[in-house]
């Protein structure tokens, strides 16, 4: 629509990064770690916490904390990319990978939404959280993941837009069709993929 | 955490700067006209796209200050960050008929509407007020009576955003208290708070829990964590209690004005 427009007066500061060819379109640095979530951080006992696979499966599946830890870890360093246009390179974390958690229920589900305390929850093809794309962590630079950042554990899915990567998750429903989820009926793409920014409905 | 929905595509708008002006040293609220506006909820944003002569962008969020009501007009106030990529070109370089693009409204979760009724209580630090400023104008637009109580954290009176009008509301307007704390500095006889949002605090200020007051929080990241975690240990439920987390993160530089 604005094809040509340009703003009057306005130069732009980060033309000549490095980093740029690791920068999705739209995102800039940030080297902070900002939070944003639409309420109060849930604070969930570790005694009471468990995650869950429930849904179209066989046999719905429950890991209680310490069972949890029980499971391989990976270590997993990867560039993040918020819809509200910052991006952080390089986070490290450490957590279960989703391949091994789903590999434990047989499913014909082609879909899943995260479920998390706090009532937030977000959809997923299964096919964008398998295959070495996506974790369930709980560990953030080496140290216990802090609350306001989704402690005790979080989804992470680096390759998509931030809002996937739920905050304080508890579990995934398979699903036969997609639903969608929080932020994704309140106007944001349902895919949310940073280097197409697809950041809102019809990107 | 139900929610309405959105139109089907959000799109690129040019909107005219129509006014503009200074509300502190800091920020600046600046006036568009939006001929394809289709309107917006009080606590919706948008996003900003600036565009050089060599096709660089940079693309930020603001929130609408102004209330539906005001469409197709928009307001926006922004608080200029020094080393801030647009900050500075919005409160310092753009003028009256300049153009600016955007696109929204953007967001259906931190949303008042006069008729979801209350009590409400608005808790603001620094530009934080923004959003809550477009509720208490949506409020007196919509000639609402809804008992409201706005806490508002700044470092010192003169980086208050909105200050006369919010004293003018609060005098003409029944049922709308507003209660001010000054955490660096306050002036002589100052009457308001002089500390930091604290448990204390938020014991005098909100809602009885009994009453179901639905509350907005909006403000720097520490500020924002802080007084919400003090209302969900009052009693008051996390579902009832709406957060808006922006402007800087520097958690050392920031320390929850
Ligand atoms: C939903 C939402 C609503 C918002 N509403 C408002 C609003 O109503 N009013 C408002 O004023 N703001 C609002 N914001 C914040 C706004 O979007 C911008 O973040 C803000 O204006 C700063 O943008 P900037 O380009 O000036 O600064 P940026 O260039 O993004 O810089 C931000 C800070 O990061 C630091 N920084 C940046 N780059 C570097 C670097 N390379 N190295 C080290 N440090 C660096 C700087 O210290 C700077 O202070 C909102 C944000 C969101 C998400």
């Amino acid at each position: 629509m604005s094809e040509g427009f340009f703003s009057r007066g306005f130069h732009g500061r980060r033309r000549t990064s490095d980093l740029s060819e690791r920068l999705p379109p739209g995102q800039y640095l940030e080297r902070d770690f900002p939070v944003l979530s639409a309420g109060p951080t849930p604070q969930t006992p570790l005694a009471s916490w468990d995650f869950s696979i429930v849904g179209e499966v066989d046999q719905p599946k429950r890991w209680s904390w310490d069972a949890f830890h029980t499971l391989p870890r990976e270590t997993i360093t990867r560039d993040i990319h918020c819809v509200t246009k910052w991006s952080k390179l390089d986070t490290y974390w450490e957590g279960v990978s989703l391949d091994l958690l789903l590999a434990q229920v047989a499913t014909a589900a082609e879909y899943v939404i995260a479920f998390c305390d706090g009532g937030y929850t977000t959809n997923l093809p299964l096919e964008e959280v398998t295959g070495r794309k996506a974790w369930i962590v709980d560990t953030y630079e080496g140290e216990p993941l802090a609350s306001e950042h989704g402690g005790p554990a979080r989804l992470l899915i680096p390759h998509l837009y931030f809002w996937k990567s739920a905050k304080w998750v508890r579990g995934l429903r398979l699903l036969e069709k997609d639903e969608p989820g929080f932020w994704e009926s309140l106007g944001y793409n349902n895919h949310g993929d940073p280097w197409k920014e697809e950041r809102y409905w019809g990107d | 955490m139900e929610g309405r929905t959105l139109l089907g595509r959000l799109s690129w708008q040019l909107g005219e700067v129509v006014a503009t002006r200074p509300e502190t040293a800091r920020t600046k609220s600046i006036t568009l006209d939006l001929p394809g506006w289709t309107g917006h909820r009080a606590g919706q944003h948008v996003d900003v796209r600036l565009t050089a002569e060599d096709g660089y962008r940079a693309e930020r969020s603001y929130s609408i200050a102004s209330p539906p009501e005001e469409a197709p007009r928009v307001t926006l106030t922004v608080e200029r960050l020094d080393d801030g990529e647009v900050s500075p070109y919005l409160t310092e370089e753009l003028r009256v008929g300049d153009k600016l693009e955007l696109r929204g409204p953007i967001g259906g979760y931190f949303v008042w509407e006069a008729e979801i009724g209350g009590p409400l209580l608005l808790v603001a630090g620094g530009s934080g007020i923004v959003p809550l400023m477009a509720m208490l104008r949506h409020r007196d637009a919509a000639a609402g009576t809804v008992a409201t109580r706005l806490l508002y954290s700044s470092r010192a009176l003169e980086e208050m955003i909105y200050r006369d009008e919010l004293n003018r509301r609060m005098k003409s307007s029944a049922m709308l208290e507003v209660l001010q704390t000054l955490t660096r500095a306050q002036p002589p006889g100052w009457t308001g708070y002089s500390r930091r949002i604290d448990l204390q605090m938020l014991r005098e200020v909100a809602w009885p829990v009994e009453q179901r007051p639905l509350t907005f929080i909006c403000g720097p990241t520490p500020f924002v964590e802080t007084a919400a975690a003090i209302l969900v240990k009052l009693g008051h439920e996390p579902a009832r209690l709406k957060t808006e987390r922006f402007g800087p993160t520097g958690e050392k530089k920031h320390d929850g004005e």
